[in-house]
């Protein structure tokens, strides 16, 4: 016996009772909106503000001395991109070793220890990060420089990229494994050309997406990429960063600054969307259909 | 896509010595930022191949950059300490570059006019014993503003700022309870109001909140169309800030052989009292002869053209004896 | 039996790698569990008979892996090492009186971090108190309420707040939150709530208010994300259980679903207190730098994130850094409880060994 809303046995329920329901789902629903209320606000802004200042001569020229008008933030976006190649490069290779680790040779006490400890270094405050950066490598080559900015940002990335392959290379059935081994191929062999290959979807987007979460970093940079308001390409210079450009634009006094802030920050914004989507679409197909 | 990834690379490592740029860094004060990228970026046009990078952190940045060797050059409007250069693990020479101005400047609603501020006004509404426009001390020294009822925001540095310095010098100077009290420095306890990040900052919040009134180097109001007043300097008259008045608040300085030195409150009688000189944080012994070379040749560059290019900006010019003993200093001290 | 269920309740498939974004770890349930340790033995033993040729390749192999799981362990212990090493001069120059003390007076060299404690806790008390009754909401309105299609593109869009980067939020801060704040927020506060004394003072915009505010919006993704999860994972049998005795729909929920849930919710409460307590920019944008302790929430304060980021490149003199590394390293002390206590709470939900199988 049921109770069905509409049913004639509701009509029995006390007023309260009644009310609470309601209530609660407005609650819920109000909650919603107004979880969803700043989401839409900051994008309808970003555009507003900002897809106007977006132009050609955003996009290709250096910030211009303060005061003036013009300028852009094309050095920003190169140096940002050459920050995230270096942090990719150090975060990926060990993200996914760890992942490998987890899943294919740490199910054991150790292995909960490597765990717990990636979670540990995912907790733990960017700005942390990039005091300890500064102490390890800025202070040492006794100059401020994009490599150190990328060493930074690869930090953040090892524990989610770890996570992130650990789950999908579990997804893997066993069956895959065996099958493998009982061909004889080795398991290194196994581990790397049929255990990630069948995940490899799932562990690239993982990468794609702890890239997504540091390409927006800024704390770590303040002390380890520096800014520049040259074009540069060198690892071991200070280089400029779009998140640290938008920040610095951000507090400045200049309505001119203010603008390409929002138009540094809508192109930020946009690279990252693009990535958590491009996510979104490639786990819908493949193996995670049907499995999650 | 392992070919392209190397093609990348080899195209990446080509375009990075087709560039071949030499680049200096310097960091520090936001008080001459406005001058100082006007320069580098003329210095640049003139040297297609050097690129001199200056990042405004503040004056403290500044100081404690080049302290630790990892900029090439630091400037800063606050001279170090004789315990900082002590510290320091590099030899460093103060090289004046520019005069600026400290000012006074204000956001309330419905005042337009040019407000006059007494040292005693400044520093009673800095301690927070002035919290109000409306209070009668200030009608006292502007009888024809009609002032709002309307509490007022102080706003100063959140980071280690030269411009602090020099605004904390001069209310050392002239109210003994501010010597008593927060004293001066770069950075200092304020009793009251909020922190802005570089005089950029400052200037932001000043523009941002009604009822504000924050301390600025002269371009950043003027540049942001933000209203300032004149304060009364120790002749007892009422001086604007501006080319002229800096220029005389210069005047008659005895500069010392290592340039640090405070203009603050001078006499003189159309001296603006709260202005200063601002200076490069150079190493004596660079490390880098190459970088040390372009650095030195830059600064003979400032100290002639550079000169020129100053009152554009509404920064006073060094006065020339400054300029030719600072020539003999450079000559001298630093080696290259 | 297990396999169906999950997959009763999870419809539109909770992705795992759809929290890497927000860098939450899996504190439920999720589909597939592992074989059992029968077939893992069979493993082994496959592995045994492999040809000797391979063995020197595999152990290789397995060395660069325990290498590149090691190198974790490394990263930490260096954070942790440098942190303690550079701020050894503070902590030797004030010992404990630096947790208590109330000024931070850089021209006198003394140092007291009790200011920025004391905002980055209110800060974040404040963020909770928004965010978890927001965030429990919308995570019932989801997986209880909402119509089907609807409840992929509401949870993708909830962790799109979690995407975006912190210096937005803070631009966004200055620009359109503040300016609302001290027109129409504060004013309305200081008349109807200013007797609590939390609400007086001048009006500025930015302030404590706003940070808690902006903090709460960048926290609610990841309560909300873990309470649906934890609420998915209730088994559909308790549902109908109490449906069956006559519940109305929000009695289920009270009483079938979010009361097995909550020691799941709590944990991702905990959760987000972590990353509240170690937010930087955004709250440096909004917070007003006043390292001072006040009342009232409109006042300015400052957290021990953002003294940080506003001074460390310059702090002059050596004691000076020191103590901000110190603040640094309390920091890092306090998330890694905060996110210890966090996954404590989850293996205390699954177990001992199914955390190991599927942690």
């Amino acid at each position: 016996m049921l109770n069905q809303p509409g049913s004639a046995q509701t009509a029995k329920l006390s007023l309260w009772r009644r009310f609470m329901n309601h209530a609660a789902t407005g609650f819920a629903v109000g909650a919603a909106i107004l979880v969803l209320a700043p989401l839409l606000a900051i994008f309808v802004y970003l555009l507003v503000k900002g897809a106007g200042s977006v132009n050609w001569a955003f996009l290709t020229q250096t910030p211009k001395p303060p005061g003036e008008l013009g300028g852009g933030m094309a050095n920003a976006m190169v140096g940002s991109a050459l920050i995230l190649a270096v942090a990719s490069v150090l975060g990926v290779p060990l993200g996914i070793g760890c992942g490998i680790y987890l899943a294919e040779y740490g199910r054991n006490r150790f292995g909960d220890l490597v765990r717990f400890t990636a979670d540990v270094l995912n907790g733990v405050p960017s700005i942390v990060i990039g005091i300890a950066v500064y102490g390890l490598i800025v202070l040492q080559q006794k100059h401020f420089s994009a490599f150190s900015g990328g060493v930074a940002l690869g930090i953040m990335m090892v524990p989610t990229i770890a996570r992130a392959t650990e789950e999908m290379l579990m997804m893997v059935p066993n069956v895959i494994r065996e099958a493998a081994l009982g061909l004889g191929i080795p398991k290194w062999r196994t581990t790397l050309s049929i255990t990630l290959r069948t995940a490899s979807a799932g562990v690239i987007t993982g990468c794609m997406l702890a890239f997504a979460r540091v390409a927006g970093e800024t704390a770590p940079l303040l002390f380890t990429a520096f800014g520049n308001q040259f074009w540069n390409l060198k690892l071991n210079q200070p280089t400029a960063a779009l998140s640290l450009q938008v920040f610095a634009y951000a507090i400045s006094p200049y309505e001119d600054w203010h603008r390409q802030a929002w138009a540094g920050a809508l192109i930020l914004i946009v690279m990252i969307v693009v990535a958590v989507a491009a996510v979104r679409i490639v786990t819908s197909r493949g193996m995670l259909k049907g499995t999650s | 896509m392992i070919r392209t990834l190397r093609v990348l690379l080899c195209l990446a490592v080509l375009a990075s010595c087709a560039m071949a740029q030499t680049q200096l860094n310097g960091a520090g004060a936001t008080f001459p930022y406005p001058m100082y990228s006007k320069w580098f970026n003329e210095y640049h046009n003139l040297h297609p191949d050097i690129q001199i990078n200056y990042q405004s952190i503040g004056s403290g940045g500044g100081i404690r950059q080049v302290m630790a060797g990892t900029v090439d050059f630091g400037a800063s409007d606050g001279p170090m300490t004789d315990q900082q250069m002590a510290e320091s693990k590099v030899k460093i020479i103060h090289l004046p570059t520019v005069l600026g101005a400290v000012v006074p400047a204000y956001n309330i609603p419905g005042v337009n006019e040019e407000l006059k501020f007494t040292p005693q006004l400044i520093a009673d509404i800095y301690l927070g014993k002035i919290s109000n426009w409306s209070d009668p001390a200030i009608a006292k020294v502007n009888p024809n503003v009609k002032f709002p009822n309307q509490s007022i925001t102080v706003v100063h540095r959140s980071d280690g700022s030269g411009t602090t310095y020099i605004f904390t010098d001069y209310l050392s100077k002239v109210s003994q309870e501010w010597a008593g009290g927060p004293g001066k420095g770069t950075s200092v306890k304020w009793p009251v109001g909020m922190g802005g990040k570089g005089n950029e900052g400052v200037a932001g919040n000043i523009k941002m909140l009604p009822g504000s009134i924050g301390y600025v180097e002269l371009i950043y109001a003027l540049q942001n169309k933000i209203n300032f007043g004149s304060v009364q300097n120790s002749s007892k008259t009422f001086v604007k800030a501006s080319l002229e008045s800096t220029t005389a608040a210069a005047a008659g300085v005895k500069m010392p052989p290592d340039f640090r030195v405070s203009i603050t409150n001078p006499s003189g009688k159309d001296a603006y009292p709260i202005a200063s000189f601002t200076w490069l944080l150079i190493p004596t012994h660079p490390t880098d002869k190459a970088k040390g070379k372009i650095l030195k040749d830059f600064l003979f560059w400032m100290l002639d053209q550079g000169q020129t290019m100053t009152s554009a900006l509404d920064y006073a010019p060094l006065p020339k004896d400054v300029v030719a003993k600072e020539k003999e200093a450079i000559t001298k001290q630093v080696h290259d | 039996m297990s396999r169906t269920e999950n997959e009763m309740n999870s419809p539109e498939g909770i992705n795992p790698t759809q929290k890497a974004v927000t860098g939450i770890p899996a504190l439920a349930k999720t589909a597939t569990q592992r074989e059992t340790s029968a077939t893992s033995s069979v493993l082994e033993r496959i592995r045994q008979t492999q040809p000797r040729s391979s063995r020197f390749p595999d152990a290789t192999f397995r060395a660069v892996i325990l290498i590149t799981a090691i190198s974790v362990f490394a990263i930490v212990v260096f954070v942790a090492w440098e942190l303690i090493d550079k701020s050894r001069l503070s902590l030797h120059q004030f010992g404990l009186s630096f947790f208590y003390g109330h000024d931070w007076d850089p021209v006198n060299e003394v140092f007291g971090a009790v200011p920025f404690i004391y905002g980055t806790l209110v800060s974040s008390f404040l963020a909770l108190l928004i965010a978890i009754p927001l965030s429990v909401g919308v995570a019932v309105y989801i997986t209880e309420m909402c119509p089907v299609r609807l409840r992929a593109i509401i949870a993708f869009l909830v962790e799109l707040l979690a995407a975006i980067p912190s210096v937005i939020y803070g631009l966004w801060g200055i620009f359109v939150l503040a300016p609302l704040l001290r027109v129409y927020v504060e004013p309305f506060l200081a008349k109807t709530l200013g007797w609590t004394g939390f609400f007086s003072g001048p009006m500025y915009g930015l302030g404590m208010l706003a940070a808690g505010i902006i903090l709460s919006i960048m926290v609610i993704p990841i309560i909300a994300s873990i309470t649906r999860e934890v609420l998915t994972a209730v088994p559909q049998s308790q549902r109908e259980a109490v449906l069956a005795l006559g519940a109305t729909r929000w009695e289920m929920i009270r009483m079938g679903v979010l009361r097995n849930a909550r020691i799941g919710i709590i944990g991702g409460i905990i959760l987000g207190l972590g990353r509240a307590l170690g937010e930087t920019m955004a709250v440096t944008m909004v917070i007003g730098n006043r390292p001072e302790i006040s009342q009232s929430l409109f006042a300015g304060g400052y957290t021990m994130a953002s003294v940080i980021a506003n001074e460390f490149t310059e702090a002059t003199g050596d004691v000076y850094l020191s103590a901000l590394v110190e603040i640094g390293l309390a920091l890092f002390i306090v998330t890694l409880i905060v996110n210890a206590l966090a996954r404590l709470l989850v293996w205390s939900i699954t177990g001992g060994s199914a955390a190991r199988a599927r942690a």
